[in-house]
């Protein structure tokens, strides 16, 4: 079953580096439940993690748009681009600074940061911008994360 | 959009540093502090943080900032630009009081 939610919605989905594997899974399932409701998914991120995107969803079935992460942000700071829901996908310092900016620049969207890796909470506490967070120790087995981004996202799944 | 490696820079932390000791080495090392939020435009990059961002200046001429690498981490580098400091002068909101130079 579908759950129908945010028809028109525009989400920008932001990646970290490719380094822990659940990210790139869970990348592909969330754009794909995304577009699945009528979303239109922007997915951004470094060139190497939009090549494996690339290579694993090589007819574009799940993923449709990207754009590399430098040049996205200069869109959204230009108003070239925006969205309704923005979900950040972080495992390092780095990335949460990404997410600390793209908070500030997109100060009416839905935010979602997605915690995770091998030592995620000192991570988790370092964020001190309103969003909501996905905290979740883990890099290989996406089956934890995904549970709990289907409920923060408000998602019905089948059991498959 | 540039590219900050194609400009002469010196690194004063090394990659790694996290935003906390970038701001605290600038508010700590330097007379000149300008805050920027994320997004602020230096030397053609969007300069990417935790908020406030804090800029310090020497000798009226080098910029020293924050900058990351979405693999690689944030490290702190100080540039020569005497355009840019007085962009910054002109342009970031806030300063260091006096008062609060340690």
């Amino acid at each position: 079953m579908i759950d129908p939610v945010s028809p028109h919605e525009k989400a920008i989905i932001i990646l970290g580096c490719p380094e822990v594997p659940v990210q790139q899974a869970l990348a592909l399932y969330v754009a794909s439940g995304l577009r699945d409701r009528g979303a239109d998914v922007l997915v951004t991120g470094n060139p190497s993690v939009l090549g494996l995107l690339k290579v694993s969803d090589p007819k574009s079935v799940y993923i449709t748009k990207t754009l590399v992460l430098e040049t996205c942000i200069a869109e959204i700071v230009e108003k070239k681009q925006d969205c309704t829901l923005c979900i950040v996908f972080a495992h390092n310092d780095a990335a949460i600074a990404y997410a600390a900016t793209l908070r500030h620049l997109l100060p009416g969207s839905r935010f979602i940061v997605v915690v995770f890796g091998k030592d995620p909470e000192p991570l988790a506490a370092e964020i001190n911008f309103p969003c909501e967070t996905i905290v979740e120790k883990v890099v290989h087995n996406p089956a934890q994360l995904k549970a709990k981004i289907n409920k923060v996202l408000g998602w019905v799944v089948s059991r498959v | 959009m540039g590219c900050i490696e194609s400009l002469k820079y010196e690194k004063i932390l090394p990659l790694g540093a996290s935003f906390k000791e970038c701001r605290e080495y600038v508010e700590k090392n330097y007379a000149e502090v300008w805050y920027v939020e994320p997004g602020y435009k230096l030397f053609d990059e969007y300069i990417i943080g935790l908020p406030p961002i804090a800029l310090g200046i020497e000798e009226g001429t080098k910029i020293t900032f924050p900058y990351t690498k979405p693999c690689h981490g944030t490290y702190l580098l100080r540039i020569e630009g005497q355009e840019e400091v007085e962009r910054v002068r002109k342009t970031a909101k806030t300063k260091k009081q006096a008062g609060n130079i340690r």
